[in-house]
Parts: structure tokens; C-alpha cells; sequence
């Protein structure tokens, strides 16, 4: 059952198209990428989806309702962490409830234990390091009751080695959790590595440009990233965007 | 924390050597007491006038400290209303300033003829001087609020007024507590200022007696007394302010 479907919309800025005709169905349970060059549009998809903006043309429907230029209707976890600088780890991690109205304290203390943070749970967000900080935002967009989550490219601000720390750690909660998830990033591998479904975007107007179901079993370990079948994968996919900018520039 | 507490003492010891000499010129320059008087006599009127004085500085600190309640919550108001309504601000920035280029001296006589004696021109008096630095620390702060943090609240759902309580506001409290402590200090200004308007007691009223009838050493008293009292403002306001805010601001993200 798709929980999102994003039904033929499309943006412009200034009579420049942005997105156009642009459809995508992200189903129960799903980990969908989407995966473009920067300056794609992947921004502006969020803010449509988030209901920031509104589409010139199309519908988005959660859950069989339209969410037209409604906010608050999905999760998001943006680029940087931000946290609220004045807040615990426990009150930034439930801010996400606090707007739509219920707290679950303990639930969220128990999703920061399981996340390696109980000992800061009551610090401030100066006293944690970049990749602690993501942490906190990704268990507040666990926990904000919203059906979808959207990542916006998570961890494109953090170094080589703690991103692929945090990739291992997103997949691991997620794969207890199943929530479903739809991922930005202009980072191939990690696509590869998290996602069931990698979809790639077309640069200027954006639209969807191929679809990949990635057939890697669950729970998914470190080694994966080194097997053949993922080079194999990650070759085939890397000439497809390839052959696909050299057509569109 | 140590450096501060050096730093202090160097600032100690520059006042102790201004009074020294202050001291010492008026004994050898032998400079009569009416016009100048040295530090230990202004001290001794200090110590021994105090029962007196203490009349006096008490109607001030009250008439300080409800002025200037009155004037941070004006001006809290004012700057909530600039900024939530933005075509009002437009309209009325520029009177703003020009409240602040009105001489409290010559408005002060038009006030008493207006409202009489009472506590109203007071209020007024000390409300002008103090609510201008807050309204602009707080609309300052306001408008400084996270493009990234606004973002996400706003794709969290979070209403008008969600955004504005748990946002704006608590982002905006640093640059509010800048405008605080400058008010602070001005309210006590605000407040002996407001006293010349004819009140019963109060440090403007010691004082106005004081130099009409050349008890200089007692106007000395009533200047350290002001500054005393700011300082003791500023320093109450510091305080609150570390108590408040304990998550520092580096730089959100």
C-alpha cells in the first residue's frame, strides 16, 4: 500500500521549471532514495511534500489525503541537526510530539538509550559532537507521530569516517523500527547501502529519470559495501547517471 | 573566570588612585568644601547623613524598579507587535526613534502640567528612557531567529504562535537581556530625573535641596548613590541572565 504518492507535479521559480510531471509512490515500510546532482530540485521536492510551497500542478497524497501546501503533515529530519540550542537532548527529541499536541517522555528516553545518548539526555546541544547532534534529530523525526519520514542528505555535513558510523547506525534503528522513510542524497553509496528503492532524479526540470529495486537482504552489515554484487550495482548505476548527464547537458 | 576577577582589580585600583589624588588636590589646592569637597568628607556625610539619606534612596529604588517593570513590559509589547505585524512597524519605526530625541527636561514641566504630580508623569518619564533599548534588543533578536531552525519548525507543523513561544522568543532572549541591562542602568537616571518633577523624597529631591543650598559633599553622595544603584541594577540583571540562559549560543546548528 503507498502511504505517499506524489501524483504528475510540477514547480516553477520564475517561469524556470524546477520539477515537472514528476510522480513517485513511497509504500509502507519503504526506504526510498532519491538520488540527484545538487541543484536538482530534491530541495524544493521537500518543500513541496512538507507543504512549505505549493505545486503549481499535481496532488500529493498521504494516506489517501491531499496535502497540498499543508505543513506538518510528514517528519522531517533536515540537513543540519537543528536542535533548539536551549533545550535537553530529552526536550529537543520531543518537539516533534510537542507540536502535534502529545509527549511520550518515556518512549523518548527509551529511543535515546537505544541510541548510545542516556548519559546526554539532559545536555545541551553545544555539549555534543556533529554526528551526536544528527543522532538527536534523526530520534526526533522517529518519534514525531507523522507516517513518513523525510531525510534531507542527513549526513552530507560530517566527515568520511562518522558518516559511514551513522549510516551503519541509521540502519540499524531503522531496521527495528520500519518506519517509512524517504531519503535525499547525492551520495551513491549510501543510497545503495540503506535504501530498498533508489530513485534517480533528472536535472532541471526534475523529473524521474530511472528507478532501481535494490534486492540486498536485511539487516544489512558493513561488509555489503565491499561485496561484488554491490560494486556490480553501484558500476551499473553510476554509468546510468552518468550517460543521463551527458544527455541532459 | 580568574582573568575577570584581575581584570576587576585593575579597575579597583585605577578608582582608588582617582580618589587619592582627588584627595590630595583639594587639601593642597585648599579648595573650599562648597565647591569642591574632598572623598573622606563626601564619606563621612555619607556615613553619618545616612539614617536620612536612607528615606530618600528607598523611594528611589521602588520608584526604579516599578518604572523600569513598566517600561521593559512596554517595550516587550512594542516589539512583539513591530514584529508580528510588519506594516505596523513600517508606520511606526521612525516615531520610535524620534520618542528617543525628545529632551526628557523640557518634556518633563509639560508632563507635570498635563498629569499633576502624581505618579503618572513619573512613570511616563521612566518608561521613555527605558523601553527604547529593549524594543530594539528584542526586535533585533527577533529578526535574527535560524533560517534552519525556522525551516524545520515549519515543516514540524509548528503554528504561528508554536513558532513565535518555542522559536523566535527564547532565541531572541540573549539580545532582549543586552537591551534589559541598558535599561537597567537608565531607569534609575529615569527614576531621579522623574523625582524633579516634585516628589516627596527620592534621590532627585536630596539632591535638588542639596545643591540649591550649596551642601555640595551631599550632592556627591546622591551622584555615588545613582551610580551605585545602576551598578547594582546592572549587576541584578547579569545575574538573572546567567540563571536563565545556561545553554550558551555558539552558533546554532
Amino acid at each position: 500500500m503507498s502511504v505517499l504518492s506524489i501524483q504528475d507535479i510540477s514547480k516553477k521559480f520564475a517561469d524556470v521549471d524546477v520539477i515537472k510531471h514528476l510522480n513517485l509512490q513511497v509504500n509502507e515500510g519503504e526506504f526510498v532514495s532519491i538520488l540527484g546532482p545538487s541543484g536538482s530540485g530534491k530541495s524544493t521536492l521537500f518543500s513541496l511534500i512538507g507543504g512549505i510551497l505549493a505545486p503549481d500542478e499535481g496532488t500529493i497524497i498521504l494516506q489517501g489525503k491531499k496535502i497540498n501546501s499543508q505543513t506538518g503533515a510528514v517528519s522531517y529530519m533536515p540537513q543540519s541537526p537543528s536542535l533548539l540550542p536551549w533545550r535537553t537532548v530529552l526536550q529537543n527529541v520531543l518537539l516533534g510530539q510537542e507540536l502535534k499536541g502529545t509527549k511520550d517522555t518515556s518512549k523518548a528516553l527509551e529511543m535515546i538509550e537505544k541510541a548510545g545518548l542516556a548519559e546526554y539526555a539532559h545536555s545541551y546541544p553545544h555539549e555534543l559532537s556533529g554526528g551526536m547532534k544528527q543522532r538527536v534529530s534523526f530520534i526526533r523525526a522517529l518519534l514525531s507521530p507523522q507516517p513518513i519520514i523525510l531525510l534531507d542528505e542527513p549526513f552530507s555535513a560530517l566527515d568520511e569516517l562518522t558518516r559511514l558510523d551513522m549510516q551503519k547506525w541509521l540502519l540499524s534503528i531503522w531496521e527495528n523500527n520500519r518506519r517509512t522513510v524517504l531519503f535525499v542524497t547525492h551520495n551513491l553509496e549510501e543510497a545503495l547501502f540503506l535504501s530498498d528503492r533508489i530513485v534517480i532524479l533528472s536535472n532541471k526540470p526534475a523529473t524521474i529519470a530511472a528507478e532501481f529495486v535494490i534486492p540486498f537482504t536485511r539487516p544489512r552489515k558493513e561488509e555489503l559495501l565491499l561485496e561484488d554484487d554491490f560494486l556490480q550495482w553501484k558500476r551499473k548505476i553510476y554509468y546510468e547517471l552518468k550517460s543521463f548527464m551527458e544527455q541532459s547537458s | 573566570m580568574k582573568k575577570n576577577r584581575f581584570k576587576g582589580w585593575r579597575s579597583v585600583i585605577v578608582l582608588l588612585l582617582f580618589f587619592f589624588i582627588w584627595e590630595l588636590a583639594v587639601k593642597i589646592a585648599d579648595i573650599p568644601e562648597w565647591l569642591l569637597p574632598a572623598p573622606s568628607t563626601i564619606m563621612t556625610e555619607a556615613i553619618t547623613g545616612f539614617p536620612s539619606f536612607s528615606e530618600h534612596l528607598l523611594s528611589t529604588i521602588k520608584l526604579g524598579i516599578t518604572g523600569f517593570a513598566l517600561g521593559v513590559g512596554f517595550g516587550l509589547f512594542v516589539a512583539v507587535l513591530l514584529y508580528l505585524l510588519p506594516f505596523v512597524r513600517e508606520a511606526i519605526y521612525p516615531f520610535l526613534i524620534l520618542s528617543q530625541n525628545i529632551p526628557v527636561i523640557v518634556l518633563a514641566p509639560l508632563l507635570v502640567i498635563w498629569f499633576g504630580f502624581g505618579i503618572l508623569p513619573k512613570m511616563i518619564v521612566i518608561t521613555l528612557v527605558c523601553f527604547f533599548p529593549v524594543t530594539i534588543a528584542a526586535l533585533d533578536g527577533f529578526k535574527q531567529t535560524s533560517p534552519d531552525l525556522r525551516h524545520y519548525m515549519k515543516m514540524a507543523g509548528a503554528t504561528k504562535s508554536q513558532l513565535f513561544w518555542k522559536l523566535e522568543l527564547p532565541h531572541a532572549l540573549p539580545s532582549i537581556f543586552s537591551g534589559l541591562k541598558i535599561s537597567a542602568t537608565y531607569s534609575i537616571m529615569g527614576a531621579v530625573i522623574s523625582e524633579w518633577l516634585g516628589a516627596k523624597s527620592g534621590i532627585g529631591v536630596y539632591m535638588t535641596l542639596a545643591s540649591s543650598s550649596f551642601r555640595t559633599d551631599r550632592v556627591f553622595v546622591a551622584i555615588f548613590a545613582i551610580m551605585a544603584l545602576s551598578l547594582i541594577f546592572f549587576a541584578a540583571i547579569v545575574l538573572i541572565e546567567r540563571l536563565l540562559i545556561r545553554w550558551q549560543s555558539k552558533g546554532v546548528d
